[in-house]
């Protein structure tokens, strides 16, 4: 690595939004938005992708243009036969770059294949870290449950083993994948017939507590966290820790300004404090957090400002 | 390639084979006991965090999981010792290590999550049978033939995601061993993928091998309302003076949107012995029971009732009904996502 300035990705977008929204959001990213790398695709559900799939060819092809590398999402809970099929065809037959959500997929990994491994991967130590290396991926998005010990270590042998570290620094934190469907669930429906009601929530459900605290997040099959991971005040820390690039996950909201954010701050034009003030003002239903990395667990604020 | 040589689970080759029953033993008090009921092969972990039961006054020191072993092998039953955390960065020897000792207390088999664990142990113990843990969530054929390819991996424990056709579609399609839970606490998450007590407490059942920890529960009388709490978050309130549930996050009664009640499962465990002819035909290998947390006097009535159970299906004969509700704590009991209502 040359380069030590910390790379910026945009993660696939975890939620179900309409075709449009979906279309518009990547050309505003294509546009607006100063990341490196975007990945791109269904990562929660497949029954979601048939209603945007079609608008997926101009959104690639747009960000491309716009010099941003982009690599195709997998889908992280595979079952199915025609979802095998499916990720497959991603890995032999795109011709590009595709982040690796479930394992299934390494059993066609060879040395012609262009892959990176995702946050949903079980990657905690050196171990699993060089396995993965040695088949040929790319780049390692660490999954964000991991504390900031860990963080260190599997940077440095990143960069030993010469593949990229990436650490989830923005969004809603992914804490679990189900069979079972909690939007049809918490809508009197199954999986199989969901109606696809997820798509009412564009950032998830929010799941409280019955006495009223904002505790977790739905999304389909998917549970997050209520908070938002936010790293803004710890890029020192993680540059200095080999890290090379940051994950930002989408939400609704100008998201262009969260990215112009972590930007700002890289390139050094904001100060933290600063940028962290400008996110609560654009996000300002998010509460944001760094439990995971720094404190005793995920769901422990930010220290105040 | 790893070529590995163990013994066959069943003598009888040619014949159909009976279905394995797989038990739980948290000390060696319950490994024999499960033996004795009946287990043809028990599942157990070393004291300390590479297992995912890593609970108080759990599990078995080095020198007492070696004499679990032999008492085992005198009555002809198997032991797999589970080291299937995700070893911590840094660390990486602790669970190395137990693999060693494992190899040394002559355990039959070893039941990984790992990736890394898996390569260093399929690397330097060749003859070593490997399974591979439910807490990999290996859910597709694919996924289970990588890891047999890549480590020899012998057995996979299916994640309790899948439906009994799912199942079957699996087992056409790969030749490693299926393994599935047939009773117990039920996981609805797909296992070794859930960060929630992570999240809640900081205790990982990947990182800690603990779940919803006892360390983290607080049972508070507020006013008529007796509130169960994990991590200082309300996982459930119920009328003071009744019973109140313990605080395993995803079994609690939350709010999301106009829902109230369990947003994620019902305080149900899996009781899916009248599935057990369906399994059989679905190629599944084993059946599990989950529990290694419970007492002796639970192993040995479940233990019992399954063997009976497998016993009559190998007989060609209907599963006798089972007596073992009350063992589930007056809960109700499903079949989880083996029927596809469940999702």
């Amino acid at each position: 690595m040359t380069d030590k300035r910390l790379a910026l990705t945009l993660g696939p977008l975890q939620f179900n939004w309409s075709a449009e929204a979906f279309y518009d959001f990547y050309a505003r990213i294509a546009d607006e938005a100063p990341v490196d790398k975007v990945v791109i695709g269904e990562l929660v559900c497949s029954k979601r992708s048939p209603f945007y799939e079609d608008r997926l060819p101009a959104a690639i092809e747009r960000l491309q243009r716009a010099g941003k590398s982009v690599a195709l999402g997998s889908l992280a809970l595979v079952t199915l036969d025609r979802e095998r099929r499916a990720a497959r065809e991603l890995l032999t037959e795109s011709g590009m770059e595709v982040e690796i959500n479930d394992l299934s997929l390494m059993n066609y990994v060879d040395e012609q294949s262009a892959f990176s491994i995702g946050p949903l991967v079980n990657t905690y130590n050196e171990g699993t870290l060089a396995f993965l290396a040695k088949k040929g991926a790319r780049s390692i998005c660490l999954p964000p449950e991991l504390p900031f010990a860990s963080v260190e270590a599997l940077a440095a042998a990143g960069l030993q083993a010469g593949v990229g570290v990436e650490v989830w620094a923005y969004g809603r934190t992914p804490l679990a994948m189900s069979g079972r469907c909690y939007h049809a669930r918490a809508h009197g429906l199954t999986k199989d017939s969901c109606k696809l009601v997820c798509e009412k929530d564009l950032d998830g459900l929010t799941v409280r507590t019955l006495e009223g605290k904002d505790f977790l997040a739905i999304n389909g099959v998917q549970t997050l966290s209520h908070n938002y991971c936010n790293l803004i005040g710890s890029l020192d820390r993680l540059a200095k820790a080999g890290v090379t690039s940051l994950r930002l996950s989408p939400h609704s909201g100008d998201f262009v300004a969260i990215v112009q954010n972590f930007a700002g701050v890289l390139a050094g034009d904001i100060e933290p404090e600063q940028a962290l003030a400008a996110m609560r003002a654009s996000a300002p239903e998010a509460e944001f957090s760094d439990g995971f990395l720094f404190r005793e667990c995920g769901a422990a604020p930010l220290a105040p400002a | 390639m790893t070529h590995q040589t163990h013994s066959q689970a069943h003598p009888q080759a040619g014949l159909a084979a009976p279905l394995e029953l797989i038990c739980p033993a948290g000390t060696p008090a319950a490994f024999r006991v499960a033996v004795e009921a009946g287990a043809h092969s028990v599942y157990c972990g070393f004291a300390d965090e590479t297992n995912a039961r890593n609970f108080p006054g759990l599990n078995f020191s080095r020198e007492e999981m070696a004499e679990a072993v032999r008492f085992a092998h005198r009555r002809g039953a198997k032991t797999f010792i589970a080291i299937n955390t995700f070893p911590r960065a840094g660390e990486f020897w602790r669970w190395s290590k137990a693999v060693d000792d494992a190899v040394r207390a002559n355990a039959d088999a070893v039941i990984l999550a790992d990736l890394g664990l898996l390569e260093d142990a399929s690397r330097r113990h060749p003859n070593l049978r490997l399974h591979l843990s439910v807490q990999a969530a290996a859910a597709n054929a694919d996924a289970i033939n990588f890891y047999a390819r890549n480590f020899g991996v012998k057995r996979v424990v299916l994640p309790r995601v899948l439906s009994v056709q799912e199942i079957a579609a699996i087992n056409r399609q790969t030749e490693v061993e299926t393994e599935v839970f047939i009773f117990g606490g039920l996981c609805v998450m797909a296992e070794g993928r859930c960060s929630l007590s992570s999240y809640a407490t900081g205790k990982s059942p990947n990182m800690n091998g603990a779940c919803s920890p006892a360390s983290h529960v607080e049972y508070k009388e507020e006013g008529d309302k007796l509130v169960s709490r994990l991590g200082g978050f309300a996982i459930d309130v119920v009328s003071a003076g009744e019973p109140a549930p313990y605080p395993t996050l995803c079994k609690g009664c939350f709010e999301a949107g106009d829902h109230t009640g369990h947003v994620f499962e019902d305080p149900s465990s899996l009781d899916a012995a009248s599935l057990i002819p369906q399994l059989a035909a679905a190629g599944v290998r084993a059946l599990k029971i989950e529990g290694r947390q419970r007492s002796r006097a639970y192993t040995e009535a479940v233990v019992r009732s399954f063997r009976t159970a497998v016993d009559a299906h190998a007989a060609g004969q209907p599963i006798p009904a089972s007596d073992l509700r009350k063992l589930t704590e007056g809960q109700q009991t499903t079949s989880g996502a083996y029927r596809k209502t469940w999702r």
